[in-house]
C-alpha cells in the first residue's frame, strides 16, 4: 500500500558504495512458509566472499510466525540449497534457496517437500527427467486493502470476452507488459532456466516457462522464478495470483502445465512407449496425482476452456482439451515428450515433478507416501505437531 | 489499461546484464481475424545469425481463432527477422508464416505463401513497391468509448483543412508517437521512407518503400507490429479502420505506388497509360475484393478518393481509382499510384494482385479471391 509515497517503490533507491559490495555479500534466505504456496525470505549479511553452497549456514527462523511451528517450540532450520546472483541487488549478492527442518534438523518442516523429492530425483537418475513447466499467473490491483480485480479490467466490471488477448500486442488488448517482460530479464541476470513468456488467454494473464530441467532443477528453479515474480510485483504495486480459477465464469483459470520426457521417451520408440506404456500407467494413477496436482483444481478442470475434466483422464495427439497432449512433434519423431496440462498454477513443483517421475520410473512405490506426507502438511497445526516438537525438545535436552 | 499504475508502461524498467547472453526472439504473426498480430518470446542460448538459426515453433491456434480446440497446433516458420528495437542488441523480431501440423497447408489467413510464389515468377520484372500507410490515434474512456485524441470527448474538433502536415499544439496530436515510430523502424532496419499528420485530425500516414516483391508485405506488417507496440507504452489504440468516424472526415487508406522494369524504361509512361492501366480498369471489381474489408464507406468519391464500383484515373488527380504521377509523365517513365487500397489491407494480397494483373495475365486473381474467402469463413 505504499502508491501514494513516492519513491517506497524503488528498491535501489539508496546505493551500496562500492567499498562496501566488494567486501560484504547480501544473502538472502528464501523459504516456502505454512501455506505451501508463499515464499517468504530474509537477509544475512556476510563478511567474507560466497563461492559455493558449502560456504553459507543454516540458519533459523521463527516458524510460529510462518504457520510452521508453535510458540512454544519455534525455531525452523533453515538449510541452504541452491544459490543463484540476486537481481535485485546485483552482483556479488545472493539468493539463497532453502529447505525447512524441525530442530533436529532432520525432520522435514511443514511443506517442504523438496527432500523427498530429491531422494525420487536421485534414485530415478540415470532415466534422466527432463521437465519444462508453463507457470500461468495473474495480475490482480488492489483498491484500497480488501478489494483485489485483475489489472486492466473496469472497477466491478468485465472486459470483452476472451479472444482477443492470447499473445496479444496492444493498449486494447495487452495489460502489464512491463511486468512480464522485467520478471523475463531479472531471471535471466539472475541465472534462472526460464525459456520463454507469452500473454495468455484471459486478459491481465500471462504465462513463463521455465526449462529443460533435470530433477530436482525444475522444483528449484520454479519457486525461485516465483519469488522474482513476486518482488517484481511489489515494486509495481501488483498482487501475483496463483488460482487455479481466481475468476468465474466465461474466463480462462491458470494451469501449470508440465512438459515432460525421460532417457526412453526420447529414444527410439519413444512415442510408442509414451502411448502404450506411460498414458496406461497415468490412467490407472489419475485420483492418486490429481491430489497433488493444486488445490481447488476441480474449479478449473471443468473440461471446457481447454481443459480435461478433473475425474477423468484423457489424452490426445495435439488436443488441448485433455488432461496429457502428445504434442504432434512428438508423434513425427516417434519420441519425444508429453505435456500433462492437469496441474493448477498453485501447484507445489517438487511434489507434481516427483510424483511423475515416481510413476513413469519408479513403478510408482513412492505415491501413498507422497500423498501422506502432502496431507500431513495441510493439517492444521496441532496437538500432534506439537507433541513431535515436544517430543524433540525433551530429546535435545537429554 | 495500466494507466494509474506506475511504471506499468515503461517496458525497459528493468534491465538486462551485459553478460547475459542470451537471445530473445520475439515470434510474430497474423492471427484469425487477418488484421491483428500476435507474438511471443522464446529464449535463445546461442547467437542467432541467419534466419535457419531460429527454429519452427507452435502455438495454441485454438486462442488465435486459427484452430479448434481438439486439433489447436499451429505451427510458426520463421521468414524475416529484424532487430528489436525495443529490447535492444542482440534481440529480435522474427516474422512467421503459420501453418497446419503438416507444415504445408497454411493457416487461416496466411497469405504470404501465395505471394511468395507470384513474386518468384514475376521478379524478373523487379516490381517495386512504396505503401503510405494511414491510421488513426484514438484515447480510450474506460474500457468501451473510443475516440480519436484531442477531440473533445463526445464532440468534434474545427473541420478538416488545417490538419495536414500541420504543426503547433492547437493542429497537431500525437507527432511524439509518430515520431517514436519512425525512429523505432529505423533502429530495427524496416524500410519506413517518410512520415506526416495527414488530413483529418489525429491521422497519421507512415510509408513504407522501396520495397521489392515480397518485401513490402513483410515491411510493412513488421511496421504495423512496432506501431502496436508503441501504442501500448502511450496509452493510445491504433485504428486502421477504412472510415472510423461517418460524416466529413477523412477515412484511412494504403495507397499503393507500383513500378516494374516496364513502367520505368523507356516508353514507361505510355506503357502505363495504353496498357497497365486497361488491364487494371478490366479487373477492378475483381480486385477490388481484396482491397479491404469495409472499403465502400470509404471509397465514396468524396475526400480525395473515387467511388467504390467506378474505375477511372488521371494524371496527378487524388480523385482517381489510380493517379498517374505528374513527374510519371513528364519523364516518360515511372511509377503510378493505386489509391484503391484500404488501411486495412493485409500487403501481401495486394502486392500480389497487383503484380499478378501487371505481369501474369491475372492467372492468379481467382484463386487470390478464394484464398480470401475461405479464411474469411467462420472456424468450422
Amino acid at each position: 500500500m505504499t502508491e501514494t509515497i513516492e519513491n517506497l517503490r524503488d528498491f535501489n533507491y539508496y546505493q551500496l558504495s562500492k567499498a562496501v559490495n566488494n567486501t560484504i555479500v547480501l544473502a538472502e534466505y528464501i523459504w516456502i512458509d505454512g501455506s505451501g504456496e508463499s515464499l517468504r525470505s530474509k537477509t544475512k549479511v556476510y563478511q567474507t566472499q560466497i563461492k559455493t553452497l558449502e560456504d553459507l549456514e543454516w540458519w533459523t527462523y521463527d516458524g510460529s510466525s510462518t504457520d510452521q511451528a508453535v510458540t512454544r517450540f519455534s525455531e525452523i532450520y533453515l538449510k541452504p540449497v541452491r544459490v543463484i546472483k540476486d537481481p535485485f541487488r546485483g552482483d556479488p549478492h545472493i539468493l539463497v534457496l532453502c529447505e525447512t527442518y524441525l530442530p533436529d534438523k532432520k525432520t522435514p518442516a511443514r511443506y517442504n517437500f523438496r527432500w523427498i523429492a530429491n531422494q525420487i530425483m536421485e534414485k530415478a537418475k540415470d532415466h534422466k527427467p527432463w521437465f519444462g513447466i508453463e507457470q500461468e499467473y495473474f495480475l490482480l490491483k488492489r483498491t484500497g486493502t480488501t478489494h483485489l480485480w485483475p489489472l486492466g479490467w473496469p472497477t466491478g466490471g468485465f472486459p470483452y470476452t476472451q479472444g482477443r488477448y492470447y499473445c496479444s500486442i496492444g493498449e486494447r488488448n495487452n495489460f502489464g507488459r512491463a511486468l512480464a517482460e522485467a520478471h523475463l530479464r531479472a531471471c535471466l541476470n539472475a541465472g534462472i532456466k526460464i525459456a520463454g513468456l507469452n500473454a495468455e488467454v484471459a486478459p491481465s494473464q500471462w504465462e513463463f516457462q521455465i526449462g529443460i530441467a533435470e530433477g530436482i532443477e525444475i522444483g528449484d528453479h520454479m519457486w525461485l522464478a516465483r519469488y522474482i515474480l513476486e518482488r517484481i510485483g511489489e515494486e509495481f504495486g501488483i498482487d501475483i495470483n496463483y488460482d487455479p480459477k481466481p475468476i468465474l465464469g466465461d474466463w480462462n483459470g491458470s494451469g501449470a502445465h508440465c512438459n515432460y520426457s525421460t532417457l526412453t521417451t526420447r529414444s527410439e520408440g519413444g512415442y510408442r512407449y509414451i502411448v502404450d506404456k506411460l498414458m496406461p500407467i497415468l490412467k490407472e494413477n489419475h485420483l492418486e496425482m490429481i491430489k497433488l496436482y493444486g488445490q481447488k483444481n476441480e474449479l478449473r478442470l471443468t473440461g471446457r476452456h481447454e481443459t480435461g475434466k478433473y475425474d477423468q483422464f484423457t489424452w490426445g495427439d495435439g488436443s488441448r482439451g485433455c488432461s496429457v497432449r502428445v504434442p504432434i512433434i512428438t508423434k513425427e519423431q516417434g519420441q519425444g515428450y508429453f505435456e500433462d496440462r492437469r496441474p493448477a498454477a498453485n501447484i507445489d513443483p517438487y511434489l507434481v515433478s516427483a510424483a511423475l517421475v515416481d510413476v513413469t520410473c519408479l513403478n510408482g512405490e513412492h505415491l501413498k507416501q507422497l500423498n501422506s506426507i502432502f496431507e500431513d502438511s495441510l493439517k492444521p497445526l496441532g496437538q500432534q505437531i506439537f507433541q513431535q516438537q515436544k517430543e524433540q525438545f525433551q530429546q535435545q535436552n537429554q | 489499461m495500466t494507466e494509474t499504475v506506475e511504471h506499468l508502461r515503461d517496458f525497459n524498467y528493468y534491465k538486462l546484464n551485459q553478460n547475459v547472453t542470451h537471445v530473445l526472439a520475439e515470434y510474430i504473426w497474423i492471427d484469425g481475424t487477418g488484421e491483428r498480430m500476435r507474438s511471443k518470446t522464446k529464449v535463445y542460448l546461442t547467437p542467432i545469425t541467419q534466419i535457419s538459426d531460429l527454429e519452427w515453433w507452435t502455438y495454441d491456434g485454438s486462442s488465435t481463432e486459427q484452430a479448434n480446440t481438439k486439433w489447436s497446433e499451429i505451427y510458426l516458420k520463421p521468414v524475416v527477422y529484424v532487430k528489436d528495437p525495443f529490447r535492444g542488441d542482440p534481440h529480435i523480431l522474427v516474422l512467421c508464416e503459420t501453418y497446419l501440423p503438416d507444415k504445408k497447408t497454411p493457416a487461416r489467413y496466411n497469405f504470404r505463401w501465395i505471394a511468395n510464389e507470384i513474386m518468384e515468377k514475376a521478379k524478373d520484372f523487379k516490381p517495386w513497391f512504396g505503401i503510405e500507410q494511414e491510421y488513426f490515434l484514438l484515447k480510450r474512456t474506460g474500457t468501451t468509448h473510443i475516440w480519436p485524441l484531442g477531440w473533445p470527448t463526445g464532440g468534434f474538433p474545427y473541420p478538416q483543412g488545417r490538419y495536414y502536415c500541420s504543426i503547433g499544439e492547437r493542429n497537431n496530436f500525437g507527432r511524439a508517437l509518430a515520431e517514436a515510430h519512425l525512429r523505432a523502424c529505423l533502429n530495427a532496419g524496416i524500410k519506413i521512407a517518410g512520415i506526416n499528420a495527414e488530413v483529418a485530425p489525429s491521422q497519421w500516414e507512415f510509408q513504407i518503400g522501396i520495397a521489392e516483391g515480397i518485401e513490402i508485405g513483410d515491411h510493412l506488417w513488421l511496421a504495423r507490429y512496432i506501431l502496436e507496440r508503441l501504442g501500448e507504452e502511450f496509452g493510445i489504440d491504433i485504428n486502421y479502420d477504412p472510415k472510423p468516424i461517418l460524416g466529413d472526415w477523412n477515412g484511412s487508406g494504403a495507397h499503393t505506388n507500383y513500378s516494374d522494369v516496364k513502367t520505368r524504361g523507356e516508353g514507361g509512361y505510355k506503357y502505363i497509360v495504353e496498357q497497365l492501366i486497361p488491364l487494371l480498369s478490366n479487373t477492378h471489381k475483381e480486385v477490388l475484393k481484396l482491397y479491404g474489408a469495409n472499403n465502400e464507406k470509404r471509397l465514396t468519391g468524396h475526400h480525395e478518393t473515387s467511388s467504390y464500383d467506378q474505375f477511372s484515373w488521371g494524371d496527378g488527380s487524388r480523385g482517381g481509382s489510380i493517379r498517374v504521377p505528374v513527374i510519371t509523365k513528364e519523364l516518360g517513365a515511372g511509377y503510378l499510384e493505386d489509391r484503391r487500397p484500404a488501411a486495412n489491407i493485409d500487403p501481401y494480397l495486394v502486392s500480389a494482385v497487383i503484380v499478378d494483373v501487371a505481369l501474369l495475365n491475372s492467372t492468379y486473381v481467382n484463386q487470390l479471391k478464394q484464398l480470401l474467402v475461405q479464411s474469411a469463413k467462420p472456424l468450422a
